[in-house]
């Protein structure tokens, strides 16, 4: 008899590779094809969440492709924890390497965008700022502390569009752009996950505040990188969603 | 010098930036959880850490699934009346009709 471990091992081993755990027991019918039914079991279920998590992916490659995908990744990443909701973070650099995809290299750009939106939608509860706490404040001395669900995205093809255009309802003869594009992305006050698309200077400015720097070095900082960057648009934006919260206590 | 000038720019942007943020109006729209309204599927869910159930409402109006509405209109939301003709309505509160089974 193995111990719970070694079951539990071989078990987990046999998901992928077919081969019936040793100790298996099985109270009526063929071990063989009822343990094939329950590893088809967790292969689509897993296949099934990852199309959940990410829907645009699963609608520009189709279906059928979808499922074969899903099994692949599933059978070589497998959930490293029980939470179904982490799972899927090496998805997109999963379909960067996948040979099949190679003439699609703005899929690894959508699916971080899907990712990025599943991690808002969970991020940990935080009460906005007040607005009048920022009246008045001195910009080289303001640290603004972000929301956790608040994220910036640089891609290096149109995947917002891309992404915009695969929405529900949404209308798909836009013309593509081409060149870099960046988002935001972060969950307001109603609990909606929000998706805009910002500037260069709006992305470097917000990496900043998320590491802390004051609010004139992080603006300095941007307008170096995209001159003539101005910053009211996303500071207003942000604040009005809900982006910035009260400064943890120290 | 036009590192000082620019710094200067930046300084009152900055300063006019920060009274925009502190005037401009919050959308801070109440929302309230509307039960036995949501079309199947289409369910909102409380999202806490390590769970999900958005969308998994089995039945259109299901009666313990919810949605996020804004506040004071969930009792004004028209249900379409049940198959037996009783009249539906949302409700704050978690409702025992249209359970699936």
């Amino acid at each position: 008899m193995p111990s719970h471990p070694e079951f539990a091992g071989s078990f987990a081993e046999g998901l992928r590779t077919a081969a019936l755990p040793p100790g298996a027991v099985f109270c009526d019918g063929d071990a063989d094809l009822r343990f094939a039914v329950y590893r088809n079991n967790v292969s689509h279920s897993l296949s099934e969440a990852l199309g959940q998590r990410f829907p645009v992916i699963r609608r520009l490659v189709g279906d059928p492709f979808f499922a074969a995908l899903g099994r692949v990744y599933s059978e070589t990443h497998r959930p490293r924890t029980p939470v179904l909701l982490d799972w899927g973070d090496s998805f997109p650099d999963f379909l960067a390497g996948f040979a099949p995809l190679a003439g699609y290299p703005y899929m690894r750009d959508v699916a971080r965008l899907e990712w990025a939106r599943g991690r808002a939608y969970h991020a940990a509860d935080a009460a906005p700022l007040d607005p009048a706490a920022v009246a008045g404040a001195d910009p080289s001395r303001l640290v603004l502390t972000l929301h956790p669900s608040v994220q910036v995205l640089q891609f290096g093809a149109a995947a917002l569009t891309i992404w915009r255009q695969n929405q529900p309802g949404a209308d798909a003869a836009q013309r593509i752009p081409s060149g870099d594009q960046f988002a935001l992305v972060l969950r307001d006050r109603s609990l909606a996950v929000q998706v805009h698309e910002i500037s260069q200077g709006d992305l470097i400015l917000v990496e900043h505040l998320a590491t802390g720097a004051t609010l004139h070095a992080a603006a300095e900082l941007a307008q170096w990188a995209d001159p003539g960057h101005a910053p009211q648009t996303v500071l207003v934006l942000l604040m009005q969603a809900g982006g910035f919260i009260h400064p943890p206590e120290s | 010098m036009t590192a000082m000038k620019s710094g200067l720019g930046l300084g009152a942007s900055l300063a006019c930036a920060l009274s925009v943020m502190a005037a401009a109006p919050v959308h801070a729209q109440e929302m309230e959880k509307c039960f036995g309204v949501s079309l199947a599927g289409e369910n909102d869910c409380a999202a806490g850490p390590g769970t999900t159930c958005a969308g998994t409402s089995k039945v259109d109006f299901q009666g313990n699934a919810w949605t996020l509405v804004p506040a004071g209109t969930c009792a004004e939301i028209e249900v379409p009346a049940a198959a037996d003709g009783s009249m539906r309505a949302g409700a704050l509160e978690a409702l025992d009709r249209d359970i699936p089974a």
